[in-house]
């Protein structure tokens, strides 16, 4: 048990290192994430956002720290989290329906050698109609458009019925309508208690998205309230000399007055 | 041209044969590790070797033991490679199975060059030869059936495979696709990985002494891999793969024989005719397939959904 770190956090990263070929990727990286927040974790490319959230799922070796899921390790409360991979991560040529894929999120449920059954398939189509494409549940994935793919995978999570969800990048490259899905799902979980955490790229909606958020560049250069810790002065510490998108930062900062 | 129950036979070895490689080969097709047959298939030969050198048999036993071990191995190096030595897969996989194969017939020149462990035989196979070795399964006053015990072993084999992948299918299908929500789940994809090798190289070796390694490779890719090109689901995928094989196996036989016949050439084997007819088979479904090249040579514009 660690002061610092008391079990109330959905998730706490005490001191966590990771590194490639002895090239570390995150450094020293300690964070507590609040209960019921809609977390968004923002940096450069190569900051380690992705690499943060596989550490915390045991899916990548952790060179030095840990990881604890409310105070205990993430071995012992699997069943606590749902884990949206970035979409590039899979083969969507894979022959398998949209509620196939989805279905795959009751698996754990079902257990070992076990069929998926009705009761699983009828969950699933659920799930897709949630994210407003039940119509879709017997099409074959790689029929289906690129913002579709990632509602599939939305939905997967959603049967998870997590308490804690890792998102990578679930707004990369979707069409508008999916963004807005996208967001008004990660607001109905987060109004059930759910905490969300989302890696994410779009400096411009940071503001309206998250309400909390980590800055992250290999080190984590702030973390706390949006509202706290989204500033110019962290942004260019995070971003550094990479950011030529200094115009995009002056109009996000614009847009935290308007919210 | 006279049919004999030789002929039966040597269809029956075939065709439990085909499928029991199509079975496994079509997960491998899905992980695009297709040639992960090819590298494990010549990989099992030192394992083949030391199982001989330890147990002093060759029985099937020790044999199947020695290849399961030597194709987890190939799987795991092949992985270090990768992942210590930065090089990608394919490659990774080249200096493994080579390197593997090398010792194999070295171990097998310098300590049991007395073992019949043919070279020639290893490649092509002997499966004109299976009718000569049979196995009585049953037998009265009237009636005896007597059946190949390649067809014996390899149909072992075939059910091996059809109880691991109906036990397994969900776990396979998921470790296949997303082998991170399967970490997540707790589903192990990496042993699901080395089961998946365990089968191929099992398998290769039930097919090896009776239908030779070339054929094992073809069986474990091609009926796959037709079957993709004709549909996109994973049920009809695999039975697809089931059809392709057992139509290699039949037709590559029954062409084994009449086509040197027609032409008047010399015999041919028949191994060698169904990997070729396996082949065509791939041929035709690229041409006329649903996806074939004719179809989009059509020029025919897909309606719309929205106006369909």
């Amino acid at each position: 048990m660690r002061p610092e770190h008391p079990p109330e956090f959905p998730l706490a990263v005490h001191d966590l290192t990771v590194a490639y070929h002895r090239k570390p990727v995150l450094w020293d990286v300690d964070l507590n994430i609040p209960e019921g927040s809609l977390t968004g974790i923002v940096g450069p490319n190569g900051a380690g956002k992705s690499t943060l959230l596989k550490a915390c799922l045991d899916l990548i070796p952790k060179t030095s720290g840990e990881a604890l899921v409310y105070g205990k390790s993430y071995e012992e409360q699997r069943d606590l989290i749902a884990y949206v991979p970035q979409r590039e991560s899979v083969d969507w040529d894979f022959p398998i329906s949209a509620r196939d894929v989805v279905a795959m999120g009751t698996y754990r449920k079902i257990g070992w050698f076990k069929r998926v059954g009705a009761a699983q398939k009828k969950q699933a189509l659920e799930a897709l109609e949630q994210v407003g494409i039940g119509h879709l549940a017997d099409r074959q994935i790689a029929q289906l458009s690129g913002g579709q793919q990632q509602r599939v995978f939305l939905a997967r999570a959603l049967v998870q019925d997590a308490q804690i969800y890792f998102m990578d990048e679930p707004f990369a490259a979707v069409d508008a309508a999916t963004e807005q899905a996208i967001i008004e799902l990660l607001q109905s979980l987060n109004a059930r208690g759910k905490t969300v955490l989302c890696v994410h790229h779009d400096l411009a909606t940071v503001s309206r998205y998250f309400d909390h958020l980590v800055l992250l560049n290999m080190r984590v250069v702030a973390s706390g309230p949006t509202a706290e810790a989204f500033t110019r002065e962290n942004l260019q510490k995070t971003y550094g000399g990479k950011l030529n998108l200094l115009d995009d930062v002056a109009q996000a900062l614009k847009n935290v007055g308007r919210h | 041209m006279n049919w004999t129950v030789n002929d039966l036979h040597i269809i029956l070895v075939g065709t439990l044969c085909a499928v029991a490689c199509a079975l496994p080969g079509t997960f491998l097709l899905l992980r695009r590790m297709s040639m992960m047959g090819d590298a494990i298939s010549h990989a099992v030969l030192p394992g083949l070797a030391l199982a001989f050198l330890i147990s002093g048999t060759r029985t099937s036993f020790w044999m199947f033991f020695g290849a399961a071990v030597a194709g987890v191995l190939t799987a795991l190096f092949t992985q270090w490679i990768t992942r210590f030595g930065k090089v990608e897969r394919g490659a990774a996989m080249g200096i493994v199975f080579t390197t593997l194969f090398a010792v194999g017939l070295i171990l097998i020149k310098q300590t049991a060059d007395h073992v019949d462990l043919d070279a020639g035989c290893v490649l092509y196979g002997a499966l004109e030869y299976t009718p000569l070795n049979l196995v009585t399964l049953f037998e009265n006053d009237t009636f005896i059936v007597q059946v190949p015990k390649a067809a014996v072993v390899i149909g072992a084999t075939l059910l091996f495979n059809i109880l691991i992948l109906g036990l397994f299918f969900k776990e396979f299908t998921m470790a296949s696709f997303d082998p991170s929500l399967a970490q997540t789940q707790g589903f192990r994809p990496m042993l699901m990985h080395y089961l998946l090798m365990t089968m191929v190289a099992v398998t290769t070796v039930a097919a090896f002494e009776a239908v030779g390694s070339i054929i094992v490779i073809a069986m474990l890719i091609v009926p796959p891999a037709t079957a993709y090109l004709l549909t996109r689901r994973l049920s009809l995928l695999i039975a697809f793969s089931i059809v392709v094989a057992v139509l290699s196996a039949v037709l590559g036989h029954l062409s084994s024989q009449a086509l040197p016949y027609f032409l008047g050439l010399p015999e041919t084997t028949s191994s060698g005719m169904m990997a070729t007819t396996a082949g065509c088979l791939f041929l035709l479904a690229w041409l006329f397939g649903p996806e074939g090249l004719l179809k989009k040579k059509s020029g025919k514009l897909e309606m719309p959904e929205e106006l369909s």
